[in-house]
């Protein structure tokens, strides 16, 4: 796990979201920090998409503000927003590759479209990339010739290709079995541990996502309850993350000495 | 009971008056991209032989039975009249003027327009479109402008060629099948058309290629604003659908706008 220092890059300053007359967030106040990771969980349909979303500017609070290195998204230009943004990686929950491109072509593309970097040197970054995420002999493969668990990392390596400052993961494990996400997990490790970027991940994998976040935020009755690290979560009185605790991860949460350096070996 | 209907109809020219908007500002974003730096040549070409070869069987199959059949038609009504020499003219006019720039839009609508709205559609759904955008690319530059560019260079093209293969068409059945002389078939066509044919068929091709695009871009892209519902493979049938529907009828509505404005 990254250290941390106390300094927000991200902050959503009471956010109010709604779509037509259903209103999905009430005045969510989150702060991001540099250089830690972030997990937000909840159930499935009340909004995490939504909140990741705005914090990438692709929708716009209904009320509220959403902070990025201290300026207000819905208020800088639309070349301004693009400047930010070059200092982001997505991984999307369904990667959003673009499936007219083999794989080689679509971890290239930020850098053919962004940088003025010479097709040499794209070729370097992207091997490099590819082979962090223990991706090799797939160049020329199409998106659609891929499992699942290749497939995210294969949006990791676009997401990372940039360097990015903030990495933005919906879930990231989600529909892949064990042995899957602990790749996911392995390749995010690794790759965090040398870029130092600051993540934010929603996810449902409760509780083993816990190893990897500083802090943990729960999405429930609209809004984030709380932004705390993973064991203060568990011990949390608080009654919604009480609940939501105990019905998914019953009444004893995970014992450190399973899998306990499990990442830090790799 | 009135309240109702009343409220019902503000709220259908409001969604109208929206999505009108909607298209507009769409529609200008693009063309703005479409010319200003930097401008993106290699997709654009690469795009017009995607749409250009897509297009181009279709285009010659229904030229020939286009300009044969007028062949046909015209050589019969001309033959009371005691007119058969006019055939070439009464064929190359009509398809000049009408027949050319309409039908290859309604052509190139069902094999380019419908592929170009379900692929932006596709790539909406799929979040594709919000990844270029978190990745800094413009989605305007790197998936409308080569479109646009595109449709825009082609339909003119296969318009022409569509024209010439009618013409051939025509010929085929006025002369080597209906006994007309070749000569009589072509100087007829030299002496009647006149540069406003030609002109009218240019920019009847280049709005209708503007109309083509615009509409199978615009409802790919906007298509998680749909009302009907956007999401999933359903949503993309049906916006494509709803979309070569209304590329086609603007088409003809345009099409007797600008006949009505240039005779
Ligand atoms: N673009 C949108 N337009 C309308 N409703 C939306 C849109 N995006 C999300 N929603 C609604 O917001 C709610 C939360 O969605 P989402 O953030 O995707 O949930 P999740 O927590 O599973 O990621 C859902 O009820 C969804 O229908
Ligand atoms: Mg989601």
């Amino acid at each position: 796990m990254s250290e941390e220092s106390r300094e927000p890059i991200i902050q959503l300053i009471d956010v109010c979201k709604s779509f037509g007359d259903q209103s999905v967030l009430e005045n969510v106040n989150l702060d991001i920090f540099e250089g830690t990771t972030t997990v937000i969980i909840g159930p499935s349909g009340t909004g995490k998409s939504v909140i990741l979303k705005q914090m990438m500017g692709l929708l716009k609070p209904t009320s509220g503000r959403v902070l990025v290195f201290g300026q207000d998204l819905s208020r800088i230009s639309k070349r301004e927003l693009q400047a930010i943004r070059m200092n982001f990686g997505v991984l999307f929950q369904n990667v959003a590759l673009f499936d007219s491109m083999n794989v080689f072509d679509n971890v290239a593309l930020p850098l053919r479209e962004r940088t003025k970097a010479s097709e040499k040197e794209i070729r370097q970054n992207v091997e490099e990339k590819l082979a962090l995420m223990d991706l090799d002999g797939v160049n020329e493969k199409y998106p659609a010739q891929l499992s699942g668990g290749m497939l995210k990392r294969v949006g990791l390596a676009r997401a990372l290709v940039l360097n990015p400052k903030v990495i933005f993961f919906d879930e990231p494990t989600t529909g892949l079995d064990i042995n899957k996400s602990n790749e996911i997990y392995r390749v995010f490790y690794r790759s965090q541990l040398r870029f130092k970027y600051t993540s934010v991940i929603v996810s449902h994998d409760v509780p083993r996502i816990f190893k990897l976040t500083d802090y943990v935020a729960l999405l429930a009755d609209r809004t984030i309850v709380n932004s705390i690290s993973p064991e203060d979560f568990q011990l949390s009185k608080h009654p919604a993350i009480k609940s939501f605790v105990e019905t998914t991860m019953g009444p004893i949460y995970i014992s450190e000495e399973e899998e306990a350096d499990y990442y830090e070996k790799i | 009971m009135l309240a109702r209907f009343f409220g019902k109809l503000g709220h259908e020219i409001l969604y109208f008056l929206e999505t009108t908007g909607r298209m507009g500002v769409f529609l200008f974003t693009c063309l703005l991209c479409l010319v200003t730096p930097p401008y993106r040549i290699r997709a654009i070409i690469r795009q017009t032989y995607f749409i250009g070869a897509r297009s181009s069987f279709v285009i010659i199959f229904t030229g020939l039975f286009t300009g044969m059949v007028l062949g046909l038609q015209g050589y019969y009504t001309l033959r009371k009249f005691g007119a058969e020499g006019l055939l070439g003219s009464a064929v190359a006019v009509s398809l000049l003027r009408e027949l050319g720039p309409v039908l290859t839009a309604l052509m190139v609508i069902g094999r380019a327009g419908s592929a170009m709205c379900a692929e932006i559609g596709i790539m909406r759904n799929s979040e594709q479109i919000d990844a270029l955008e978190t990745m800094a690319i413009d989605p305007y530059r790197f998936v409308m402008v080569p479109k646009f560019g595109a449709t825009i260079l082609s339909l003119p093209f296969l318009t022409f060629i569509f024209n010439m293969v009618g013409i051939m068409g025509g010929y085929l059945v006025g002369v080597s099948l209906l006994g007309l002389t070749s000569g009589a078939y072509f100087q007829g066509m030299y002496q009647n058309v006149v540069w406003d044919d030609i002109e009218m068929g240019l920019v009847k091709s280049f709005v209708f290629a503007l109309i083509v695009v615009w509409v199978a871009a615009s409802k790919g892209y906007h298509l998680h604003l749909e009302r009907s519902g956007g999401f999933g493979a359903e949503g993309v049938s049906r916006t494509t659908t709803s979309a070569v529907v209304m590329s086609s009828v603007l088409v003809l509505v345009w099409d007797y706008l600008i006949s009505a404005m240039m005779l």
